[in-house]
């Protein structure tokens, strides 16, 4: 049984695409068969993140609506062959998918990947909707800032009434929060909402704290997801989000500040 | 001055922006949720309401009255009402 991840938040721009991109690489990287798809119709964006935006050729609608096959519209990353990309259309109808459609698509995925890792857009529309509706997992990307946090407590009920689970009665979906852009420093003066402060609102298990990092953006200047910058603090944090996410208790890092010697204490720095 | 507002700062700390953060997100999320699970606001009135022109009639207990507002997905909402009425030969 294919696992299905939605990555979602509400709010944009808080790292959704940067997480299912690392995540991705991450779980392909463990020898697991993964696909990623980019559920923001209009608006593609992961295939810049993986870095493959030239080689797509058809994409998700294309798929939906039988202008190409699957193995047409797949693309392979050239890192990690265990790894595909559906890309979204970038200039058709946002009311191409519909919960038929987009079922059948994950029917046929689901007999070829052990993960299948759904992009979200932003917002609640329909796009985002149909991104969580098949979900098995939810990793809810959330900012420690008070709009994100809002936003994506509204998510977490979209989840439990809106998805497919909740229609059916079935088990509910797993939600992750996966904090993302911390910054203890700001924690620890009293500046930002702190990872239990976070924890203690939404009240899901915690998957992951990505601490704000420069690595990030290189890595999208770059097309290489930030996981493969293994030196990074970034890479090393989304490496034990895998872990965890494969059931394993990884201790979290990251979360305090380093200290600051003596001498750029006086000098600022 | 400069040490002065140092220690003043210092001071003016103890209620850190990310509290503040905090103590309003408590608020409008348990607020947000609340008007998520709840039933309308409207449905405790219109027990009552409905009760009342019942007692003209029957005889009906506070209990033997329950409202359901229950969406049934999209634009469907469906309002149930379920009445028990006492036997009239055997009231208790």
């Amino acid at each position: 049984m294919a696992r299905i991840i939605v990555v979602t938040s509400g709010k944009g721009g808080v790292g959704k695409t940067t997480s299912s991109a690392a995540i991705g690489i991450g779980l392909a990287l463990k020898g697991h068969k993964v696909v990623l798809i980019d559920f923001d119709i209009g608006l593609r964006n992961l295939d810049l993140i993986m870095g493959c935006e030239r080689r797509v050729v058809y994409d998700f609608v294309n798929v939906i609506n039988g202008e190409a096959t699957l193995n047409q519209a797949l693309i392979k990353d050239k890192r990690v062959s265990s790894l595909s990309i559906l890309p979204a259309s970038q200039t058709r109808d946002k009311d191409a998918l519909n919960k038929e459609n987009v079922g059948k698509v994950l029917d046929d995925l689901a007999k070829r990947f052990d993960y299948i890792i759904c992009d979200s857009p932003a917002g609640i529309e329909a796009g985002a909707m149909m991104a969580l509706y098949y979900a098995d997992e939810a990793i809810v990307t959330t900012n420690p800032e008070v709009s994100s946090v809002r936003d994506s407590d509204r998510i977490l009920g979209m989840l439990a009434s809106r998805s497919r689970r909740a229609e059916l009665g079935l088990e509910p979906i797993k939600e992750h929060l996966l904090l993302t852009r911390y910054s203890p420093k700001r924690v620890e003066e009293g500046e930002m909402l702190s990872v239990e402060d976070v924890e203690d609102i939404l009240a899901i298990p915690l998957l992951g704290v990505i601490p704000e990092s420069q690595a990030v953006l290189k890595a999208s200047n770059a097309g290489e997801p930030v996981i493969l910058d293994t030196e990074s603090d970034a890479g090393k944090a989304y490496q034990d989000v895998i872990d965890r996410l494969l059931g394993e208790t990884v201790e979290f890092r990251f979360l305090v500040a380093e200290k600051k010697g003596i001498l750029s204490r006086l000098f600022g720095g | 001055m400069a040490l002065l507002d140092y220690f003043l700062r210092k001071k003016e700390k103890q209620v850190t922006t990310a509290s503040k953060a905090k103590e309003r997100l408590q608020i409008i999320v348990a607020h947000e949720r609340n008007s998520r699970n709840k039933q309308p606001d409207y449905l405790p009135q219109l027990t009552a309401d409905i009760l009342n022109v019942l007692r003209k009639y029957v005889q009906v207990s506070d209990k033997s009255l329950s409202i359901n507002l229950d969406n049934k997905g999209g634009e469907l909402n469906v309002l149930e009402l379920n009445i028990e009425l006492q036997d009239e030969n055997n009231p208790d």
